[in-house]
């Protein structure tokens, strides 16, 4: 049975199940209607030209986790974030794991969405946010909506400041081998509100695990999002991430996406502009090697005057990697005075590595700055002659350019915790001491 | 009191087509409609060999297999392929020795265009294959190529005299099955040219070929094939023009260019078919195929000048096989009214070390949109490519859009891949510059739009670039404040 099947089947069972996915009947039911018509998607589609999920959907996947798993502290703790002060929701293997976690309803909602779900107080925030930006005629999105269950519920009132970053972790373990799962997060932000978020999936288990997650973000009027994406997996693990970013006026969204492992990742990033003067960041570093892919595939939809949105993606790529980078900018024609700018650049350490990329934009209105800019290219044979020549072995002196070129996206990182853990990674991975701290 | 920006819109507006006319000749036209018989009379009509006629039904059994893509950025009925007559050639088919025996209808309308034969031949010295609805009526300078052993005709000509180059290079850059109009032209094709430049020669003029679409309801299928032999460069000209008309023209042409060993083509276009009225009614469906394949140390350039056609599907390319060949492409598209371009190339990067450049300027006035979409791609094998690609868009006026698809695909980490994109508008500061000192705004555009394709422009061969300076300027004219 393909993987299609199993999940059409396997929805029946879940749609059966008594849980809070009842509430939500009537928009997993036409959410499962487009996956069934669509399927996975294929390469023939414009927006997969480069992503084959064929692997994936011939695997046998299962749904439901046989058994609850608890973790000890020991084993996960390289993968939390220790030296800072944080809320954490931990799922393991798709369920709530209340030991790893630390919640709050204490001025800030921090919980579960399978809680918000079904408690009556948080009902008129589901009926306003739920599924409302996420794209409905998507198929990986709509069947993670058809399967909507469990995953992170984050609302900050208004002119809260969360004082510590929320760590929102899954977990895949050897316990319940091939696993799909599916979490489904929805985060809101309030007029003035702030908030920090890291986000990781981490796969423990030596078998196949293919996580497809949706994040629903809403930033209100001025409100602050810092959002980090940390993607380090083994290389059975695959990500598909779809998350949806409405805006509001004064909002500003940063994303940071640090893609350093999995078999295969994919990051739909999406912005919509719902009013005017907005401000989006996304950044990113990618830096795989082995027969790693990494696809990123962002969209900034201006919609409205005075806005500005920023890209900036690196890209290293070793021994038999792919990358592909597809960054979409459509300015409509009310969003005058717009300046959208994107860069993209990659770096092809092997001869087997690879890169397609499509920095596209598509304008409607004239009184515009847009640029984008690509390259692809080596580090620079007369800086690492320089290095050289001064005594720094060639390996070394390769890993400092290369941490140098992907070194200015750190720069905006605004949490300690996560530079430090991300220099050590990059370091690790160039396999060379850096010998400072950023 | 200047010219104000109400007055050069509604000036705009009003300005018809200039070469809109329609030349009453009395055509020998095949009845409408495409079918396997038709596609064998074609071939009968042109006496051509067995070997032809078989490929043209290869080609059209392929077709009727093939769906008219729709990936394309633009949106246009797409055109009933069975209500064209696939063959109408002016009824004089007589050779002529000079031009008084021409039809006298055919000579006014190429005055009404601008080429006086004459005038062309002593002052530019360039040999025009004219083509007017198919069937070559005129060929200048024959003797002069002949000379250096240069073969310059129709392509019907070269398919009943030279059989072998034909045979051996038709169909090999862009095989009948590439895509759905290039299947459909490899079935149909009617006429076009044929150039052939021996070994080791430099080709003493520039050779130009005008096309036009003049019978009503005729589609024009034409097939150009330029084969550059080892050592030897020609630079080619393509100019086109065609008459007003309501209804939507299909024109879907192969151009085929072979740069063998050493060799260089230079291929300019400056392309102003009937764009449509300024409701975006009539205007001509523009979907051609053109792509060069470049041997060790060749060199293509493509340089064209897209202002007319009301949806333009089109994107010259090539394929540096060879190690250490060069590909080049220029571009300006200027699209007003409801015209729509989605035009581009593709470097396939092949050889080591081979190199390609793209200067790609898009302007978009009224309703108009434009596209750029391009392919860089470098094998696992192409060592040390380098590419530099940069598109810049200048938009007048918030109904129109600009676009950019650059796809980039690289398999060699020795590759050296730049893109660059830009888009603005003219700014104020610009015109007001200009207007302070004494230029009128309308003139201060020209003025700013010209430095903007200045690049491409200076690509153009002398004769081309006042044409194409002068195109811009008609199609843009106040379209802006």
């Amino acid at each position: 049975m393909d993987l299609k099947e199993t999940l059409l089947s396997s929805y029946l069972a879940f749609d059966a199940q008594d849980g809070p996915q009842r509430k939500l009947q009537d928009v997993r039911a036409a959410a499962i209607e487009v996956f069934e018509q669509q399927g996975f998607p294929t390469k023939k589609l414009e927006d997969w030209k480069y992503t084959s999920l064929r692997t994936l959907t011939k695997t046998n996947f299962s749904v439901f986790p046989k058994e609850e798993v608890n973790l000890k502290l020991e084993e996960v703790k390289p993968y939390i974030l220790q030296d800072v002060d944080t809320f954490k929701i931990v799922f393991v293997d798709g369920i709530y794991n209340a030991y790893l976690s630390e919640t709050t309803h204490d001025g800030v909602d921090v919980c579960l969405l399978s809680a918000a779900l079904t408690k009556r107080k948080f009902a008129p925030v589901i009926k306003k946010y739920f599924n409302q930006i996420a794209e409905k005629e998507a198929s990986l999105t709509a069947l993670n909506t058809a399967f909507t269950k469990e995953g992170a519920y984050i609302y900050v009132p208004e002119g809260k400041v969360v004082e510590k970053p929320v760590q929102i972790i899954h977990f895949a373990t050897d316990k319940n081998p091939n696993m799909i799962l599916q979490p489904r997060n929805l985060i809101v932000l309030a007029k003035n509100a702030e908030i920090q978020i890291v986000e990781r999936h981490q796969s423990l288990s030596s078998g196949a695990t293919f996580t497809n997650v949706v994040t629903e973000i809403f930033t209100e009027q001025n409100a602050q999002l810092d959002y980090y994406k940390i993607q380090n997996d083994n290389s059975e693990a695959s990500l598909v991430d779809s998350t949806f970013i409405s805006q509001q006026k004064h909002s500003h969204a940063k994303v940071h996406t640090f893609s350093f492992g999995g078999k295969l990742t994919r990051n739909n990033l999406n912005f919509y502009h719902k009013s005017p003067e907005i401000n989006s960041t996304m950044k990113g570093i990618t830096l795989i090697e082995g027969k790693q892919f990494v696809d990123h595939h962002t969209l900034v939809h201006h919609a409205q005057p005075n806005s500005e949105s920023h890209q900036d993606y690196k890209g290293i790529y070793a021994e038999n990697a792919t990358g592909v980078f597809n960054g979409k900018i459509i300015v409509e024609k009310e969003a005058q005075k717009t300046n959208a700018f994107q860069q993209n650049n990659n770096i092809l350490m092997d001869d087997k590595a690879s890169i397609n990329t499509k920095p596209q934009l598509e304008i409607f209105a004239d009184d515009v700055k847009c640029s984008h800019g690509c390259t692809i290219g080596q580090l620079d044979e007369d800086a690492l002659f320089y290095l050289q020549s001064r005594g720094i072995p060639k390996k070394e002196a390769r890993g400092l350019l290369t941490y140098a070129f992907a070194n200015n996206i750190l720069q905006s990182v605004q949490i300690d915790s996560v530079k430090k853990r991300i220099n050590k990674l990059i370091a690790n991975k160039l396999g060379v001491n850096i010998g400072f701290d950023v | 009191m200047a010219y104000t920006e109400e007055e050069l819109k509604k000036e705009l507006e009003t300005k018809e087509y200039e070469y809109g006319f329609y030349t009453d000749i009395e055509s020998d036209t095949f009845p409408v409609g495409l079918n396997e018989d038709i596609v064998r009379a074609i071939s009968a009509r042109k006496n051509e060999p067995a070997w032809m006629t078989k490929w043209r039904l290869e080609a059209f059994e392929k077709f009727q297999q093939m769906d008219e893509p729709d990936w394309a950025n633009v949106n246009y009925e797409k055109p009933d392929l069975q209500s064209i007559a696939y063959y109408s050639a002016p009824k004089a088919q007589v050779k002529y020795d000079s031009l008084d025996e021409v039809d006298p209808e055919l000579l006014k309308t190429f005055e009404k265009l601008g080429i006086s034969l004459d005038e062309q031949k002593k002052l530019a010295g360039v040999a025009v294959d004219i083509v007017m609805d198919s069937v070559s009526v005129a060929t200048t300078f024959k003797d002069t190529l002949a000379e250096k052993g240069i073969i310059f005709c129709s392509i019907s000509e070269a398919i009943q005299e030279h059989p072998e180059l034909v045979q051996k290079y038709i169909g090999a850059v862009i095989p009948r099955t590439d895509n759905y109009y290039a299947a459909l032209n490899s079935a149909v094709f009617s006429d076009g040219s044929f150039c052939y430049i021996p070994k080791g020669v430099h080709c003493p003029m520039e050779l130009s070929t005008y096309f036009r679409i003049n019978q009503a309801g005729t589609g024009q299928f034409e097939r150009t094939l330029v084969i550059a032999d080892e050592g030897s460069y020609v630079s080619y000209l393509e100019g086109c023009t065609a008459p007003a008309r309501d209804e939507n023209q299909l024109h879907a042409a192969v151009v085929e260019l072979i740069a063998l060993d050493d060799a260089e083509i230079k291929y300019s276009t400056v392309q102003n078919w009937f764009p449509g009225d300024k409701d975006g009614k009539g205007g001509v469906f523009n979907f051609v195929t053109k792509r060069g394949i470049c041997h060790e140390r060749s060199k293509i350039s493509w340089t064209q000048v897209e202002t007319g056609s009301a949806v333009t599907w089109k994107y010259p390319s090539c394929i540096l096989k060879g190690n250490d060949s060069i590909g080049e492409f220029y571009s300006i598209a200027l699209t007003n009214n409801f015209q729509q371009a989605d035009t581009g190339t593709k470097m396939i990067h092949l050889g080591k070390r081979t190199k390609s450049t793209i200067i790609s300027k898009g302007i978009s006035a009224g309703h108009s949109q434009n596209s750029y979409r391009g392919l860089v791609k470098v094998g696992a094998n192409a060592k040390n490519a380098r590419n530099f690609s940069q598109c810049d868009s200048l938009l007048m006026g918030n109904k129109c859009g600009a676009h950019t698809f650059p796809y980039i695909e690289a398999k060699s980490k020795t590759a050296k891949i730049e893109h660059e994109a830009t888009t603005s508008k003219i700014g104020e500061d610009q015109i007001f510059y200009c207007n302070q000192r004494g230029i009128d705004t309308e003139k201060a555009i020209a003025l700013i739009v010209n430095g903007f394709s200045k690049e491409v422009l200076n690509k153009l061969p002398m004769e081309f670039a006042v044409e194409a300076q002068k195109l811009l300027e008609i199609s843009l004219e106040g379209s802006v404040g």
